[in-house]
């Protein structure tokens, strides 16, 4: 489904992204750990199609397609779907308005008709309920003083309603208690199927106890260092990162 | 991150879909401003020797003032003998039409391609219309209907011949001659523009509107806009404005004066789209314009919104007196500058009745190469006990070349009056954009409904069909070539 071959990138000349290999296919689940600053998110938004990342070197092609080739709103159609690590605030534009104009720009590319205001609503409170969101929120602005538990959630809230192929999960994790964590992984679970795949960024083990990859990867300085079955993120819960990292040297 | 500017700061070139030219015969004075040229216009409108004279003092006056320097705007010199004060569509030797169905068709087409239709079947329902076209009105929608209810709604010139002694205890009751240099100016050479009088107690059962239409090159558009409203009586008006797209800038000095007596409400809604210019500040309407309006009576209440996306300058202060207790005035205000367009725009609302009320809601957007300043005064006078006013004034940039500039001004003269005034800036950010991209909601898109949602409090204010035209209005003006 996804695959990614000596994808590079740098940002104002900084390289960050120095040859990643990784390939998901459909069914999968893969975990990205890694220390801070390692990259994580900068391979989510590069291949969510952020501008102002340089690729240098390397291609992602996507259902055979090239990924990089398309707009950001492009990938979303095709049905990518990327998670925030921080959920941007957008004042002034009304919660609802903002999932209605989202799943309606998906429905207009597919060439279904527009979803009504009553039958969104409906799909919409559908879907909250997966997530045990307070509806109140939905009439604020988008992630418009949300708490950290509240803007993840909502993230999660807008991949059931656009439903992706291919989901990049940028730290949901963080910032949810224990409960919140549960309710989300529930969610992450309910939209998994056997024709879809999910890529998880997470620092912690505890994630993947609710959210079972296939694979995890271990990403250090620009670079998949190790990969290998989810007790590998066991073993980097009890002995951190410096061991691959000197592993690698050696 | 260096492609904020990329994405966002190409939301500079527009298209103006109102910039064409109607080709008519027309009645144009050379140009050139002097007393025989206030003589020619006034007796082509068969005024009163009054009405000439008062003229002829603004004209006076005039030579004595200087062009404020004050705004924060920026233009060349305005050559004010280089500019032709009357333009007519139609023949010299021709008397005016009498009627609607008189009038020439192609001007009857030029109002159908705006979007104002003015032939009986296909008006617009609900809305009576006073088209004026250069320096003259071509016609009054609704006149009839109107009347029964004993609502006066005319061309100034016609209430100049039929209703003179309301002109003449009202024209400059609000705005006097001597005002300021474009309001002078204005009181001098004046062609045209609309006249409403609703009677005691009446609710004006269709909302009135005017829509100004320049048109010849090289000419100023100089209208005045009089609204009496009887105590207890309560009208809405709408004014719409569009004007060719020309190299050359053109002067819009205009006059607004209204007057509630008691217990009566006016509220005056303003969608201003004259041609802005180009990108490099080439072309567009210098738009100077005095609007002021009293609140004479108690109880009585002016609310102005304006939605101001046209227009290479603007220089504006819809204002509101409030001399009787308990009176009430708004002003609700959405001012774009995008391209190298230059807004300086605000109200000034001056408390002198006790437990006067304000409110003040203004939002500007920058974009392009735009700048936009809010300029407002909040005075309490000292008879203005328990006043009132709240300000908010908020402040959207788009893109890192344009620039928004705040100057509020408050004298507060007795210790019971409040002032609350908050102010906010923000920027779409290019995180936003982004954001509603992986959403798979395209940047203009985004863009519009950031803007949008920031013009809405202003937008609610607006007549239902006016508050659709201005944000499509406001979609369109952003509209661009979206990297
Ligand atoms: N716009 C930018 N300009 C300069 N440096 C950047 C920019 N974006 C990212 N970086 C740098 O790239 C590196 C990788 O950042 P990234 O956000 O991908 O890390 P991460 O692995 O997600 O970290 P964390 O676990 O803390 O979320 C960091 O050193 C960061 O400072
Ligand atoms: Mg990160």
């Amino acid at each position: 489904m996804l695959e990614i071959k000596n994808l590079q990138a740098r940002v104002e000349g900084k390289a960050i992204l120095k040859g990643i290999d990784l390939s998901i296919n459909a069914g999968e689940v893969h975990a990205i750990m890694g220390p801070n600053g390692s990259g994580k998110s900068t391979l989510a938004q590069v291949l969510a199609g952020r501008e102002g990342y340089d690729i240098t070197d390397g291609s992602v092609a996507y259902n055979g397609e090239d990924l990089l080739d398309l707009g950001p709103e492009e990938r979303v159609r095709e049905g990518f779907f990327l998670a925030f690590q921080y959920p941007v605030e957008i004042p002034g534009v009304n919660t609802t308005y903002f999932l209605r104009a989202a799943v309606n720009a998906l429905r207009d590319h597919r060439g279904e008709a527009e979803l009504s205001a009553v039958d969104f609503l409906k799909l919409m409170r559908e879907k909250i309920q997966l997530l045990e969101l307070d509806e109140s929120l939905l009439k604020r602005s988008v992630n418009e003083g949300f708490s950290g538990g509240e803007k993840k959630r909502a993230e999660i809230l807008q991949m059931a309603l656009l439903d992706p192929k291919f989901a990049v999960l940028d730290e949901t994790d963080s910032g949810l208690d224990i409960d919140a964590l549960k309710v989300v992984a529930g969610g992450v679970n309910h939209l998994k199927r056997v024709d879809n795949a999910q890529l998880v960024i997470t620092h912690y083990q505890r994630l993947l106890d609710y959210i079972v990859p296939d694979y995890v990867h271990v990403l250090v300085d620009g670079r998949i260092v190790k990969s290998g079955p989810k007790e590998l993120a066991l073993e980097l819960e009890e002995r951190g990162y410096d061991w691959i990292i000197e592993e690698q040297v050696a | 991150m260096s492609s904020e500017s990329e994405v966002i700061d190409q939301f500079v070139e527009q298209e103006y879909k109102w910039g064409f030219y109607t080709d008519v015969e027309t009645d144009t004075l050379p140009p050139g401003l002097n007393e025989d040229v206030i003589r020619h216009i006034s007796g082509k409108k068969e005024e009163p020797e009054w009405l000439l004279e008062w003229r002829l003092k603004a004209f006076r006056h005039w030579q004595k003032m200087e062009e404020p320097r004050w705004p924060h705007v920026q233009y060349e010199p305005i050559d004010y003998q280089g500019i032709s004060y009357y333009s007519a569509p139609g023949a010299k030797d021709k008397d005016r039409p009498k009627s609607l169905d008189e009038v020439d068709p192609k001007l009857l087409e030029t109002y159908d391609k705006l979007g104002v239709p003015l032939h009986e079947r296909e008006r617009l329902a609900g809305v009576a219309v006073d088209a004026v076209f250069d320096s003259v009105s071509v016609g009054t929608t609704h006149q009839e209907e109107l009347a029964k209810h004993g609502v006066i709604f005319c061309s100034f010139s016609e209430a100049v011949r039929e209703h003179p002694e309301l002109i003449k205890k009202y024209l400059g009751s609000v705005v006097p001659y001597t005002d300021n240099f474009f309001a002078t100016l204005n009181s001098a050479v004046f062609s045209d523009g609309s006249f409403v009088y609703i009677p005691k107690g009446v609710r004006c059962p269709l909302d009135l509107s005017t829509y100004f239409r320049i048109n010849a090159a090289e000419t100023g558009q100089f209208e005045r806009t009089l609204i009496v409203a009887d105590e207890g009586s309560k009208v809405s008006y709408l004014e719409g404005c569009t004007a060719p797209m020309r190299d050359e800038n053109q002067l819009h000095a205009a006059v607004v004066e209204l007057v509630a007596l008691g217990d009566a409400e006016i509220k005056y809604s303003t969608v201003q789209n004259w041609y802005p210019g180009d990108e490099d500040g080439k072309g567009g309407i210098y738009n100077f314009v005095t609007k002021r309006g009293i609140c004479k009576g108690d109880h009585s209440k002016i609310c102005w919104t304006q939605v101001e996306t046209g227009s290479a300058i603007t220089w504006k202060y819809p204002s509101v007196i409030l001399r009787g207790d308990d009176s009430v005035g708004e002003f609700y205000s959405v001012a774009l500058a995008n391209l190298a367009q230059q807004a300086d725009t605000g109200t000034k609302m001056i408390h002198l009745g006790k437990n006067t009320r304000s409110t003040i809601i203004s939002k500007g957007i920058s974009a392009g190469k735009g700048q936009n300043s809010y300029r407002g005064l909040v005075q309490m006078g000292k008879n203005a006990t328990d006043a009132r006013n709240f300000t908010q004034c908020d402040s959207l940039l788009i893109g890192s070349r344009c620039g928004a500039h705040t100057f509020p001004y408050i004298e507060v003269k007795n210790p019971s009056a409040q002032v609350e005034h908050e102010a906010t800036t923000s920027k779409i950010g290019e995180d936003q954009i982004f954001y509603c991209n992986a959403r798979g909601i395209e940047t203009q898109d985004a863009v519009n409904m950031i803007v949008n949602g920031f013009c809405k409090e202003v937008f609610s204010e607006l007549p239902m069909e006016f508050a659709m035209e201005a944000q499509a209005l406001m979609d369109v003006s952003l509209e661009g070539s979206v990297g």
